[in-house]
């Protein structure tokens, strides 16, 4: 007990200042490695834009639908909220996207589905790397 | 904006190399760590593509 106690007390960390990891995890939100060129990893920063960036628009030219937040029943919400916050994790590149009008409907066929695939992990793909910028503005990691 | 038709392997070829790209980035702690990850993720990909392809037919006979 006593040992899993220390173990546990020696992987705590304290949280780091908000003004050391919001920069770097906002800017890597709005610009996909943001953070990483904020933290000067410019070849991490450049290897993520361009993935996440190449996906997503991959995905937009695969035609893919955007979720938009809509209820119904648990799978539905569910489905729909959890593809619409992947989906605005992609940042200024959704934002863009839809200031320009982008709407695909959902439609049926093998290509619009990967698109949608696409386009939904490109944000996660982004969310991680804003993980990623958090640590290594916290110190956590190189 | 152009539209464009990939087959399944180009999407999930592109998909895998996309996606171990940054799982390489953020998961380890040194560069060749993570170039060693992102090879890996990307070889279990193909694995699983080429794997998941065979299943299916042989599955339909």
């Amino acid at each position: 007990m006593a040992a899993h106690t220390q173990t546990a007390a020696q992987v705590t960390r304290p949280a780091p200042p908000l003004n050391v990891w919001l920069p770097p995890v906002i800017l890597g939100w709005v610009i996909p490695g943001g953070g990483h060129f904020l933290l000067k990893r410019t070849g991490r920063g450049a290897l993520i834009f361009a993935s996440v960036f190449l996906m997503f628009l991959f995905g937009l030219f695969m035609r893919g639908m955007m979720f938009t937040p809509q209820s119904g029943d648990v799978l539905t919400t569910l489905i729909n909220y959890g593809g619409f916050v992947a989906d605005i994790g992609t940042g200024a590149l959704y934002l863009v996207a839809a200031m320009f009008g982008y709407s695909q409907p959902d439609m049926p066929g093998d290509v619009h589905d990967y698109g949608t695939k696409f386009l939904v992990t490109a944000g996660l793909l982004n969310i991680l790397a804003m993980v990623d910028a958090y640590e290594i503005a916290a110190g956590r990691k190189d | 904006m152009p539209k464009i038709t990939l087959s399944h392997f180009e999407a999930a070829f592109l998909f895998s190399l996309f996606t171990s790209v940054v799982m390489g980035i953020t998961s380890k702690r040194t560069d060749k760590e993570r170039l060693d990850y992102g090879v890996y993720c990307f070889a279990c990909f193909l694995i699983a593509l080429f794997g998941i392809a065979w299943l299916m037919r042989l599955g339909h006979g």
